[in-house]
């Protein structure tokens, strides 16, 4: 027998009131971790994604779709360019590095993407089995996209004209996968890569296109100088291409989120205070009912502050649990929404480990919660015990 | 072994002062304090047990001076010492009865000795209900219940308020006998406060309380 023991009970004997206890408390809390979880991933899978990508060259447009179409292939891209316009601007001297995608086809939604190996090379990303492409229609595929059509070094499939639907399918040419990445968390994770040729060729050319002609989607760019970003729009204003800075249009999308996730983070915090007035109201009503009992314990030898310690033990207990709960929830939540968004946004979201923040969440709960409890708690300090005797029915 | 001496209680500044004639109960015997409603019986009960100070004289249980002890250490010697019955049986509810048992030790600090509170609730006639929410059980049962409670950690003295004013005369015996029995059972000195006349003529030393000359609300 002890305290601890004591206030279990009590809250074992009132199960309604300490569920909406409970309840209140774990939705708060659940929600404000949600919104912190889904923010960090947010924020993680556009930084991961983005790597030091600074300027994406692409077809006008909007910038905020050239960097979503390109970068994290979650968009249409704005149109194609001409390969000769793109080359004079991978060889300007402040850009260090140019990666060429072209690409306009898919496999059951996920993009066939013809680049060079310098792509995968930009994200880390390496090979669990087989080989990278050499040769045109050989493909290495993202690690979601094997898991997901079960696909195996040495298959075979058709490729889909278009971004996501499989009605127009280009049954004459047969892309063999060669090899398949092991998982990066980027948005590899969820490309079929193979050279540009393949995607030339898919699409009627067999070689007869003079090289100024040849088109691609866009390219990713690494500066060598800062000052690339002033010069390249100059470079290229007579084109019909744009460049974009991922990181400036990344920053204006999570604004616009921001104003969403705000309002949210408040029903959050307003249901938590609701939480710990149910909380206060608990313990108050335990202290009410449990006038007599207390009083008794009193007799039997139990000090005041031992009274308190109970109580306070039953505000702490209810906020632990709410918390835990909570946090409980706020997983839950999140493999849901994974499962709703991955298809959509082709990201995976995992790690769920409990960030610092959410720590500090819950620290925070079991001390309101605690204080929540201490404040009616004062009165069995104060409490005459054989007025509370006397007066008893 | 419980005395008393020059005991006076006023609840505040203004309100009449109480006064007590002495008491003396040794070790081991029975002692009956009568009085009508309205005497300060129930103040005196809380006086004896130390849950009220009086303003002057002293309480003595065995030996020691309840008016030096403060605090906490006034609320361990309360428990350790003093097992109480009430009128009405009162208990945590949200424990069981042999929960509620090991609460004396418990709360002045002792380890529990649950197989002497499963005895004493059998002898009782209440050892099934071990197991059971106090609320579960007869109003007879919760009497016997709490008698047990009030013995199992073997206190010095044991203090009844009222125990029968609310019983028929065969049930009035029946819990006079209970309480005598376990009282000298555990080696504790029985003192019963009421006003129940019929059990004047029970007890040898007995003390009968004045009626205040004032009215009373």
């Amino acid at each position: 027998m002890n305290w601890l023991y004591i206030a279990w009970k009590n809250l074992g004997a009132k199960k309604l009131q300490t569920a909406l206890s409970l309840i209140l408390l774990a939705f708060g809390v659940g929600m404000v971790s949600l919104l912190m979880l889904s923010e960090k991933q947010l924020r993680d899978t556009f930084e991961r994604n983005i790597q030091d990508i600074d300027l994406v060259l692409g077809a006008k447009g909007s910038p905020l779709q050239l960097i979503l179409a390109n970068v994290y292939h979650v968009d249409a891209p704005t149109g194609n360019i001409r390969l000769a316009d793109a080359e004079k601007v991978i060889r300007h001297p402040y850009i260090a590095e140019g990666i060429p995608l072209a690409y306009g086809d898919n496999y059951r939604g996920f993009r066939i993407v013809g680049s060079t190996l310098a792509y995968p090379q930009h994200y880390d990303a390496t090979l669990q089995s087989g080989e990278w492409w050499k040769l045109p229609f050989e493909v290495v595929v993202g690690s979601k996209v094997a898991a997901t059509d079960g696909l195996q070094v040495g298959d075979t499939f058709f490729s889909a004209h278009g971004l996501q639907d499989e009605t127009d399918v280009h049954t004459d040419k047969t892309f063999v996968v060669v090899g398949i990445m092991e998982e990066s968390h980027s948005v590899m994770d969820q490309l079929i890569l193979c050279n540009i040729e393949t995607i030339w060729q898919v699409h009627g050319d067999e070689g007869d296109v003079l090289d100024a002609d040849r088109e691609i989607t866009a390219v990713l760019l690494k500066k060598r100088n800062p000052l690339a970003v002033l010069t390249i729009p100059n470079v290229i204003r007579e084109t019909n291409m744009q460049v974009a800075l991922p990181s400036i249009e990344i920053n204006r999308l999570t604004q616009n989120f921001g104003i969403g996730m705000n309002t949210l983070r408040m029903i959050a915090g307003l249901i938590m205070l609701l939480s710990f007035a149910s909380i206060f109201i608990s313990v108050y009503d335990s202290l009410l009912a449990r006038r007599y009992e207390l009083a008794l314990m009193r007799t039997m030898g139990a000090s005041p502050r031992g009274l308190y310690v109970s109580l306070l033990l039953e505000g702490g207990l209810l906020s632990l649990g709410g918390a835990i709960l909570g946090l409980l929830l706020s997983r839950g939540g999140m493999v849901l929404l994974a499962q709703l968004v991955a298809d959509k946004f082709r990201y995976d979201w995992e790690s769920l480990g409990l960030l610092t923040a959410e720590g500090a969440l819950v620290g925070l709960a079991i001390f309101v919660g605690l204080v929540a409890a201490a404040i009616p708690g004062i009165s069995a300090l104060r409490m005459d015990i054989s007025r509370t005797l006397s007066d008893s029915p | 072994m419980i005395e008393t001496s020059h005991l006076s209680f006023r609840y505040s500044a203004d309100s009449p002062e109480l006064t007590f004639p002495d008491l003396s109960c040794p070790n081991g015997e029975q002692m009956l304090l009568l009085g009508d409603s309205g005497c300060g019986k129930t103040t005196l009960l809380h006086l004896l047990c130390g849950i009220l100070r009086p303003n002057q004289g002293k309480v003595r249980i065995n030996g020691q001076d309840l008016g030096v002890l403060t605090g906490k250490n006034l609320d361990r010697f309360r428990g350790k010492h003093v097992g109480l019955v009430f009128q009405r049986s009162h208990f945590v509810q949200s424990l069981s009865v042999l929960e509620n048992l090991a609460l004396p030790y418990f709360l002045t600090g002792q380890a529990a000795d649950l197989d002497h509170a499963q005895s004493l609730l059998d002898a009782l006639g209440v050892g099934h209900k071990a197991k059971s929410r106090p609320q579960d059980l007869s109003v007879g049962e919760q009497q016997r219940a709490s008698i047990a409670r009030a013995l199992v950690h073997r206190p010095a003295v044991l203090l009844a308020d009222e125990p029968t004013s609310a019983l028929d005369d065969r049930s009035t015996q029946a819990v006079l006998n209970l309480l005598e029995e376990q009282a000298a059972q555990a080696g504790a000195t029985l003192v019963i406060v009421t006003h129940d006349q019929r059990l004047k003529d029970r007890y040898d030393r007995k003390v009968e309380l004045k009626s205040l000359a004032i009215p009373t609300s």
